[in-house]
């Protein structure tokens, strides 16, 4: 297919280069943003234009911020032709090792009579390097051991998720210190503090994806590994910095659903990695490698989020809505697989 | 039954942007060979997808043994007797020789199951009819690309097929197993099939085709009976230039020594291997496949750990224990395999050119975009990589601009020496002469080159110096004057000079 389509390579440039009409052009980048844009606006109008009050599109925001964060995670692995199944079992460890450590006094008298809550910055900092670890163990067991990323992280989910059951004796830690809960609450300018880190992460994801060296090679490696061990990539460095770099993301998302709800519970996160893996494979990022983008990500967490937010207001029950999910994400990428097709 | 098994007449084919193939003809008799040459995106392979069944025409009739037909799929074509030899065969590696050749029709027993009994041994009545020593119960993985083709045709022939299509079967084999396919295509003939033969390579049009029919940019240019061919003809129909043109080759100022390897040991791979490499020289390294000539550069380049070995750069010791060493050290290497090792299919042009040089063109942390998007126009322009923009995906190139984009790539790092296997693999006549023209400009700004090939003509034309390797060790070198191709294959051979014997018959 590739060479018939390909020009014939001794005339001069720019002569017989394939055109496509630039609306076409649009349309096969963007379609992935046009399905976004034609769902919200079929949501607008089956609800009567409910959904598109701020108040609702601020709630959107803020339920998809935790799987987003994540995805973004997630998009990292995948896009090295790797993937990573821990991340929902990371939210849970992290969650109650964070709000084990700031329950109130009088909370946490029962199980450690005379505790103290510990500084709020602190715990985040403890809660971050729980995912750094767990995520650092998956890039070792990837890099060191050789064991396929899928075999890897799907150990680790059982691990992590064990542990987090271990580690709270299978009970949820309630009543933590308000500065705490805020992180998740609270708002700043009117949006919400979780849709604001949502943000911050694709920005950071986005920087670190285009703009760094990492980033590039972590392309490299995902769309042909022995290429990249050719071009002087230290490709089990840059790996282990994307396993790392997952879990980190996976203990953010953990303390900001551990804040906005207000416990930490070691059955969070319950499959948080097959929505994350979702989100970013309807946000264009394939399975294969070597494609996929912090942008894409997040209209991929948005897709999934505008229509859950969709079938509740238009009081679909859970279980009608869990098929309809189904069908949105066949749709979806079905539609962008037409688009790769298209530019290859 | 008309005089010609196939006819293809005005064939046209666009797709979107390329007028593919612009009203050809092409007649294949029974029992012939006919050789399609060309470069690449000349249409022989549109052509021949057509013929199939892959692709539809847009216009302009096939006529199958003098009878009008219209292909609506492989199959179609399949079941009326033509069958292709892909390029890229696509084996199913995990299972046997005889369960791939019955693959989609396997025989089966009175209860509807798969008899594997009868599968093996009909496979072994077909493979034993071509002379094909392969077992059918081997697994298809394990066998050589070479071995997996010869199991293709027996495929092709165990369908009756009485054309068939080979693209290019050779750009893998050594040259035993090319003289081992061409026994078999010979046999073929006998038997009364017709082969239409892919090729790039002039010396196999002599050496097994019966008439040629060459095309350039979509059009046949001609169709001539081998025998009244010359080899400076069909190079000049495919090119529109003379042979001398060709094989590029000026004096450049040739300096001191600016690498020297002593004793390169990988075990395994190459043993006790020494040379050196000097400023504007290029450094042929001659040895059939298996030989350890891509395995040595490998070490060399850090690819691959060696045991033994010293290794100088302009007079001093350097240890290279990655390749980002050796890129550190000003070394490039353009590896053998474009698809498996060199190229990332689903990237950028862009990224492709860039990334060995990203290290280089940093702010802190961050990329500076606007040097590095420099860095590859300039690489776009200087080599005349036809791409409509830095950032159309390298696997919609053709096969020679995706190597001048790995030649670029390695240009982009100004390294001092360039390791070069097999440049020219399955590019066409006219980028491989671009290729030999890039490869004496670097020479003479004083770059060294060292060219691995198993093109006689490529490596005894561009080489000044000629180490020949045998069995993973050097048994000698040549100097430009005195390199001939008998001495060559002896040495590669393992005869020791002296006892000349004609050249062997190839």
């Amino acid at each position: 297919m590739a060479e018939t389509s390909a020009p014939s390579p001794v005339a001069e440039p720019e002569e017989s280069t394939v055109r496509e009409s630039p609306v076409l052009r649009f349309m096969a980048r963007y379609s992935i943003l046009l399905i976004l844009i034609g769902l919200v606006a079929l949501v607008a109008v089956l609800s009567g234009g409910v959904s598109l009050r701020i108040g609702n599109l601020l709630n959107v925001l803020r339920q998809i911020s935790v799987i987003g964060i994540i995805a973004l995670g997630v998009t990292m692995c995948i896009i090295t032709a790797g993937i990573d199944l821990s991340s929902g079992a990371v939210v849970a460890l992290v969650s109650v090792v964070v709000a084990s450590l700031l329950q109130e006094p009088d909370a946490m008298d029962r199980l450690y009579p005379g505790g103290q809550p510990w500084p709020v910055p602190v715990v985040i900092v403890i809660g971050l390097l729980v995912g750094v670890f767990i995520g650092f163990l998956n890039g070792a067991m990837i890099t060191q051991l050789r064991i396929p990323p899928f075999i890897a992280t799907l150990g680790m989910m059982t691990f992590a998720r064990g542990w987090g059951f271990i580690y709270s004796g299978g009970r949820p830690r309630g009543s933590l210190v308000q500065s705490f809960q805020d992180l998740g609450q609270g708002s700043v300018l009117g949006i919400p503090n979780p849709a604001l880190i949502l943000l911050a992460c694709v920005a950071i994801t986005y920087v670190i994806l285009n703009h760094t060296l990492w980033g590039r090679y972590t392309y490299a490696l995902g769309s042909n590994m022995q290429a990249a061990v050719v071009s002087g990539i230290k490709t089990n460095r840059y790996l282990l910095l994307v396993y790392t770099f997952a879990g980190f993301l996976a203990a953010v998302a953990a303390i900001v659903l551990t804040a906005r709800i207000g416990s930490g519970q070691p059955g969070l996160g319950l499959s948080y990695e097959l929505d994350a893996i979702a989100a970013s494979v309807i946000g264009g990022t394939s399975l294969a490698g070597g494609l996929g983008s912090a942008g894409g990500t997040l209209i991929g967490a948005l897709i999934i989020g505008v229509m859950k937010n969709g079938l509740d207001i238009l009081n679909v029950s859970a279980d009608f809505q869990q098929v309809a999910r189904a069908i949105i994400i066949v749709v979806a990428v079905t539609i962008d697989v037409r688009k790769n097709l298209r530019t290859t | 039954m008309s005089e010609f098994i196939l006819q293809m007449e005005n064939v046209q084919k666009s797709f979107p942007g390329v007028h593919a193939l612009k009203g050809v003809h092409l007649d294949v008799r029974p029992g012939t060979v006919h050789g399609l040459m060309g470069e690449n995106g000349a249409g022989k392979s549109t052509l021949m997808k057509i013929a199939i069944g892959l692709y539809r025409p847009d216009a302009g009739t096939i006529r199958l043994r003098g009878r009008e037909v219209s292909f609506r799929s492989v199959h179609d074509a399949l079941a009326q007797g033509i069958s292709m030899i892909h390029q890229e065969m696509s084996p199913l590696p995990y299972m046997t020789v005889a369960q791939n050749i019955f693959l989609g029709r396997e025989i089966r027993n009175r209860l509807g199951l798969i008899d594997h009994r009868a599968i093996d041994e009909a496979s072994a009545r077909i493979l034993a009819e071509l002379n094909i020593a392969i077992s059918p119960r081997r697994i298809m993985g394990q066998l050589s690309v070479a071995q997996m083709q010869l199991v293709e045709i027996a495929e092709a022939v165990s369908r009756k097929a009485d054309l068939i299509i080979m693209d290019e079967p050779t750009s893998a084999l050594t040259e035993k197993e090319v003289a081992h396919l061409f026994t078999i295509i010979a046999g073929l003939k006998k038997r009364g099939v017709a082969v239409v033969y892919i090729t790039h390579k002039t010396d196999e049009v002599f050496r097994i085709t019966d008439e040629v029919s060459v095309f350039r940019d979509g059009e046949l240019v001609g169709r001539e009976d081998t025998a009244n061919l010359t080899r400076d003809k069909l190079i000049r129909m495919m090119v529109g230039r003379t042979v001398d043109q060709f094989f590029h080759k000026e004096s450049a100022h040739i300096g001191p020594p600016v690498l020297e390897v002593e004793g390169l040991t990988r075990r395994g791979h190459c043993r006790d291997v020494s040379f050196s490499v000097r400023e504007g020289e290029i450094l042929g390294v001659a040895g059939l496949i298996g030989a350890g000539r891509t395995e040595v550069m490998e070490a060399l380049f850090g690819v691959a750990p060696h045991q033994a070995g010293v290794v100088k750069i302009r007079g001093k010791p350097v240890r290279i224990r990655s390749p980002a060493d050796a890129i550190r050290h000003g070394m490039a290497f353009l590896t053998e395999d474009r698809k498996r090792t060199g190229l990332y299919l689903n990237l950028s042009v862009r990224d492709n050119i860039a990334m060995p040089s990203l290290r280089k063109h940093l702010r802190g942390l961050f990329l500076k975009h606007k040097a590095l998007r420099k860095l590859c126009s300039d690489a776009v322009t200087s080599l005349r990589i036809k791409t409509p923009t830095l950032e159309q995906l390298v696997m919609n190139l053709s096969g020679g601009n995706q190597q001048k984009v790995l030649v670029s790539r390695w240009l982009a790092t100004s390294p001092f020496l360039l390791i070069l296997d097999e440049p020219t693999r399955g590019i066409d006549v006219g980028a491989k002469a671009e290729i030999y023209r890039l490869m004496s400009a670097l020479a003479r700004e004083g770059k060294a080159i060292i060219l691995i090939s198993s093109e006689m003509p490529e490596i005894l034309a561009m080489s000044d110096r000629i180490m020949v390797m045998h069995e993973k060790r050097k048994v000698g070198e040549l100097a430009r004057g005195e390199a001939s191709q008998e001495k060559i294959l002896h040495m590669a051979t393992g005869e020791p000079l002296g006892t000349f014997q004609p050249a062997p018959q190839l």
